[in-house]
């Protein structure tokens, strides 16, 4: 490898021998197209024309006001697919498209990231697989259908826990047995390097553009930036603008679950422990012997047991406070931005709501400027909130 | 280098790769490497499975470390995996299985984990572990040379064995490197991917083995999707040193969770006609 993607001691490349040749063919590439001009243009190309950028850094007055905060929400909601994931997608689509892949796989929890990588190969003309661990196969039918829609060929995972850590375990094997022509699309800043670094890139434009339009609006950096916390690429996407910005506060929220202190949680910075999984040192959720514990949270996209190594690096640095946000206080979030501003977030985004009220609340934070990464729209989650408010649809 | 000792039997004397490969091959013959998963399906029935091994040729036993989510592996090594998780085995009991198999067997131990394993325990524990249990070797599945370092330290301070796989996609370049960490044998991966018992083996697999054996004098033993006598035969006749059998033994147990008896009885067959295709091997 060329640059050793390590953040802090987290990161690296704890994959069998077989992937690293395939790293470094990736890596060679990442480094040597994302500056360059012809790509860079045909992404921007792409992120305007296809995806929908910039997104707009919205006011929410009516939270505001509520909050007692004054609460912008950059609305990465707005983009096709419906999320924050299509960035990313773009950018290794294009890179793989640039490095001669013809075929794409990809994981996926509850669909979104698979998706995004669905369209992304419709529209590139590169075939395109997702594994999907066959419970949430069952659980997200209408995700599926999507994704088939789009042209892509959806596998069910059965082995394991048959959630989103399986479907990333079967994606690494297919990877194993065919790198000569697949890319392997992740979804997050998680994986072996360069995964981290290149899915932190392809998210920066969040950050980007947060920062420039709140100069713009408020003249002045905002107090806090509060963004969701599964793998970690939405936030470390908006961070990434604010990160050597020591004043502005910089909040992950990971997703609570029933509570952290229950078995039945994702809040792995929260309350996971160093460990390997998927190919960096990071925090997991493990028992005392280092085998992986099951996740928890209502939603699918914080529901994974590791997290990307830049968030540990960022959290023993202190520079990055990850706290978690229960299913209750989620779905609490979940309500407000849709009653109050009309605008109805994905689960996962919720949390990053359900805390800036939390944030709002805490003695001296009145008044403040507060940037909520609103990473996707929650078209997807209407039958599960519905049944969690006992509501028939 | 060490005397040379004949007495396998004994197993108070553990024998060393070395001695163990040098002894098959001035018999003419490949070294027969069985693998399990300790505690698959359950610690006790996983011993008698060890021992036919023993009893049956294996001139060296992998012993694989059970873990969660072993990207490394097909579906045979994982669903084994899990069954030896649900009958109750931790790291600790893996070390205490390897001490049982010690009290019937002197031949080579190598252990395959993934690093999580290790890293969680702590790499002195763990390594000071594997000693006293007996283990010769390990071999962490998901731990290439870049981020070896330190298990490589720990490996010589214990006097243990550090293994490393090459496959296709190794460059004659990394070959190299690894060669320079790597003592025991080196853990060359036969097909294009994760474990699994293949129908055929490749001329890649063949060409892979010259390869490596122009760029190495540690003893090779060739793994992954070797499922049948005619594999073994084939991979030995093309200068590997030895075979490794993990998924068609596997496969066996699953077949027979509700008749383990039948199990082990058809594993010692099996493991007696794979190690009978190691013989006879053709020099040069
Ligand atoms: C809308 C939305 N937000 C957040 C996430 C969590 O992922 P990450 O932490 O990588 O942003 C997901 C994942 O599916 C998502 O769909």
């Amino acid at each position: 490898m060329i640059t050793n993607g390590k953040f802090g001691k987290y990161g690296g490349i704890f994959v069998p021998e077989l992937i690293i040749p395939a790293l470094e063919e990736l890596e060679e590439a990442f480094l040597r197209y994302k500056d360059d001009e012809k790509f860079v243009e045909e992404l921007e190309f792409y992120l305007r024309e296809f995806a929908g950028r910039p997104t707009s850094l919205y006011h929410a007055k009516n939270l505001s006001k509520k909050f007692g905060c004054k609460v912008y929400l950059k609305r990465e909601d707005m983009l096709h697919t419906g999320a924050h994931k299509i960035n990313n997608t773009l950018g290794q689509g294009l890179l793989a498209k640039y490095m001669g892949k013809t075929r794409l796989i990809a994981e996926t929890g509850a669909g979104q990231h698979g998706i995004a990588t669905a369209v992304v190969g419709a529209m590139l003309s590169i075939p395109t697989e997702v594994y999907m661990g066959s419970e949430d196969v069952e659980r997200q039918k209408l995700n599926v259908f999507r994704m088939e829609l789009s042209g892509s060929n959806v596998i069910p995972v059965e082995t394991g826990s048959k959630t989103l850590k399986d479907a990333i375990n079967e994606a690494f094997r297919d990877w194993i047995s065919n790198v000569e022509n697949t890319h392997y699309l992740i979804g997050s800043t998680m994986g072996p390097h360069p995964y981290p670094t290149m899915v932190k890139h392809f998210q920066s434009v969040i950050g980007k553009e947060a920062k420039e339009k709140i100069l713009q609006k408020e003249e002045e950096l905002p107090d806090a930036v509060i963004a969701c916390v599964g793998g970690g690429s939405n936030a470390m996407g908006i961070f990434s603008g604010f990160v050597d910005d020591t004043a502005v506060d910089l909040i992950g929220v990971e997703g609570g679950g029933e509570g952290v202190e229950t078995k039945r949680t994702g809040a792995t910075l929260c309350k996971g422990t160093e460990g390997i999984l998927h190919g960096s040192l990071s925090f997991v959720l493990q028992d005392n012997d280092g085998q992986i514990s099951e996740a928890h949270s209502v939603s699918a996209g914080l529901d994974y047991p590791g997290v990307g190594p830049e968030h540990a690096y960022l959290k023993v640095t202190g520079r990055v406070n990850y706290v978690a946000v229960t299913n209750k206080e989620a779905l609490r979030g979940f309500e407000l931005l849709s009653k109050y501003e009309g605008i109805i977030p994905a689960l996962e985004s919720s949390h990053a709501v359900a805390y800036a009220e939390k944030y709002a609340n805490i003695e001296g934070n009145k008044g403040k400027t507060i940037i909520i990464n609103l990473s996707g729209r929650g078209d997807k989650d209407m039958f599960l909130v519905a049944k969690e408010m006992r509501v028939d649809v | 280098m060490k005397p040379f000792k004949n007495d396998s039997n004994n197993p108070n004397q553990i024998q060393s790769y070395q001695e163990m490969f040098q002894e098959v091959k001035n018999k003419g013959e490949g070294a027969f490497i069985p693998f399990t998963v300790a505690g698959d399906p359950d610690f006790e029935t996983s011993i008698e499975i060890v021992r036919q091994y023993v009893d049956n040729g294996a001139d060296a036993l992998e012993i694989g470390f059970p873990f969660s989510d072993p990207v490394a592996d097909g579906p045979s090594v994982q669903a084994a995996d899990i069954r030896s998780l649900n009958s109750g085995m931790t790291t600790d009991k893996c070390f205490e299985f390897i001490s049982r198999i010690r009290e019937f067997t002197s031949i080579p131990i190598g252990i395959l984990v993934y690093y999580n394993l290790i890293y969680k325990m702590g790499l002195d524990e763990f390594y000071n572990k594997a000693k006293n249990a007996g283990i010769n070797g390990i071999l962490a599945a998901d731990l290439p040379p870049e981020e070896a370092g330190d298990a490589v330290n720990m490996a010589s301070q214990y006097d243990l064995g550090q293994i490393f796989m090459v496959a296709q996609t190794t460059t004659n370049e990394r070959i190299s490197e690894i060669v320079k960490m790597c003592t025991g044998f080196l853990y060359v991966v036969a097909v294009m991917g994760i474990t699994g018992a293949r129908s055929d083996i490749k001329k890649s697999t063949v060409d892979l083995i010259k390869r490596v054996k122009s760029h190495s004098d540690l003893p090779i033993a060739v793994g992954f999707g070797i499922s049948k006598p005619e594999h073994v035969k084939d991979v030995i006749q093309s200068g590997s040193d030895g075979a490794i059998v993990a998924s068609a033994i596997i496969n066996i147990i699953t077949q027979n969770l509700d008749d383990l008896d039948n199990a082990k009885q058809e594993i010692g067959s099996f493991c007696k006609e794979l190690k009978g295709s190691t013989k006879n091997k053709i020099d040069g």
